[in-house]
């Protein structure tokens, strides 16, 4: 059996969406070097929320990028089920640009060294900050950190914390599901 | 879907559409990875590659090379000429030689119809067929197919002539089972000497006639005459081969439709085709070879995904 909290309703996440991009617009300014880079497959829909946030906001075009991670994987040949890649847009040279990395959940924080990994590839960024909704917390296998946080929540290795968008026909909202042993 | 079935690629009759599909998709990925200013991803930098020809090969030893430096995998390149073969070494032999050095993929072409199979049944490594004689090249027919799906959206329900010396093609038998696979409809045309007897029990239409076959096809895909193959006279000449079964320009113009006109290479220009057929806006003759890297790399990725 699994059990299913939710831990975030959509008002909530509209005003934690609203906090971020303000949060942004204070280190940013007018975003004149900064470019967005949304993670496959789940982070690219909280970056074009963000986007366009930032746009109605500023009134003016924010770049937004999605960045697959796959090919980049440590972990490939050593997971039981195979990875399946998503596609790569990223329609802008990186180099020297200001870079916000997004995704929905931090785990264990592999998914974001091969993000960086897999960054590098379109351009060298003068710098790279991570922007997430969710931040495990006390479960990483690597030295990352987030400079954005939606929520921060602690959780043990049985659980799963999942953020459902309109966009996938779901009410915004996330969720946090755990296995009974 | 999300994996092959078979830790080896040994030919397209093996596959199912849904694994022609997988491949072309992930194909898409690593299309977009080759067009980045870094051309490179790490996914195979644990995994030794061996590149075992017996027979000739510029394309298709160049497009795995790459396509398997692309994955940052690490690569040895054999050649039977110069090498102990022609001291009477067994295939057998050769190939676990080769594998005690720690490889673990190994990418053969083989004169020998079959060899590839007989490799997989022996050895732990995964096997891709580079072409075994006249029977397979799965690798070509995928990228073909992938090419196809390119050009025109998709391959289902689309019309593919296969012309030219369809009973020494390899090309043509993995093309003729990739694209029914994939729900095209295929006609096979050249000289009767050179259709083999029995072509009509894959499902494919035959014809003799060129004019028939391009007025009919959306794709005409022109294979190479093989000259190294010819030891028997197939057809009298190759200015009367040219005369019937050349493409030129002219001939192109005088149909009611623009066709899309493929080649696997290399082309005997001025025999299957002339050169303003070959080097015209209808020809994705290098659009093919920019697919081949991006379809191997896609093989290459999901065999080695398949630890099971």
């Amino acid at each position: 059996m699994e059990q299913k909290k939710q831990i975030i309703n959509s008002e909530l996440l509209d005003v934690m969406l609203s906090r971020l991009c303000h949060q942004l617009i204070e280190i940013h300014d007018q975003f004149e070097h900064t470019v967005l880079l949304g993670l496959q497959p789940r982070g690219i829909f909280l970056a074009k929320r963000i986007q366009q946030r930032l746009e109605s906001i500023l009134n003016k075009e924010i770049k937004l990028g999605y960045l697959d991670t796959t090919f980049h994987r440590d972990d490939f040949r050593r997971r039981t089920t195979p990875l399946k890649a998503s596609s790569t847009h990223v329609p802008f040279l990186i180099e020297d640009q200001k870079v916000i990395l997004i995704d929905d959940v931090l785990y264990t924080g592999r998914t974001i060294r091969a993000a960086m990994d897999a960054m590098i590839t379109f351009g060298r960024p003068r710098t790279v900050e991570l922007l997430v909704l969710i931040n495990r917390k006390y479960t990483r296998h690597l030295p990352i950190e987030p400079d954005y946080t939606g929520r921060a929540v602690n959780t043990i290795d049985t659980q799963r914390v999942l953020v459902a968008w309109k966009e996938q026909g779901l009410e915004d909202s996330v969720w946090l599901t755990t296995k009974d042993s | 879907m999300e994996t092959l079935q078979s830790k080896h690629l040994l030919g397209i009759k093996d596959l199912t559409r849904e694994e022609l599909e997988l491949i072309f998709n992930t194909a898409d990925n690593f299309k977009e990875v080759i067009n980045r200013p870094i051309k490179k991803v790490p996914s195979l930098r644990d995994i030794t590659i061996a590149n075992v020809f017996f027979e000739n090969s510029t394309r298709t030893r160049l497009s795995f090379e790459l396509a398997e430096k692309r994955l940052s995998a690490d690569v040895v390149n054999f050649s039977s000429s110069g090498s102990s073969v022609k001291k009477g070494e067994t295939l057998l032999d050769t190939v676990n030689n080769i594998l005690s050095m720690k490889v673990d993929m190994v990418v053969m072409r083989h004169a020998s119809p079959g060899a590839p199979h007989f490799l997989s049944r022996h050895i732990q490594a995964n096997v891709i067929n580079a072409g075994d004689g006249t029977h397979e090249h799965p690798t070509q027919a995928l990228l073909d197919s992938f090419s196809i799906r390119q050009k025109l959206g998709e391959v289902a329900g689309k019309k593919v002539a296969i012309i030219g010396d369809i009973l020494h093609s390899r090309v043509a038998l993995s093309n003729i089972f990739a694209l029914t696979k994939l729900g095209a409809q295929v006609m096979v045309c050249g000289p009767a000497t050179l259709l083999p007897k029995y072509i009509k029990s894959l499902g494919v239409k035959v014809t003799l006639n060129l004019r028939e076959a391009l007025e009919w096809c959306d794709v005409a895909n022109v294979l190479r005459i093989q000259l190294e193959r010819q030891q028997v006279r197939y057809f009298p000449s190759l200015r009367e081969y040219s005369l019937y079964y050349g493409i030129n320009k002219k001939l192109l113009d005088s149909l009611q439709k623009p066709i899309t006109i493929m080649h696997p290479g290399p082309i005997n220009r001025g025999v299957e085709l002339n050169s303003d057929v070959a080097d015209s806006d209808h020809s994705i003759i290098l659009e093919q070879v920019e697919n081949g890297v991006a379809i191997r790399m896609a093989v290459l990725y999901l065999l080695a995904s398949n630890t099971a």
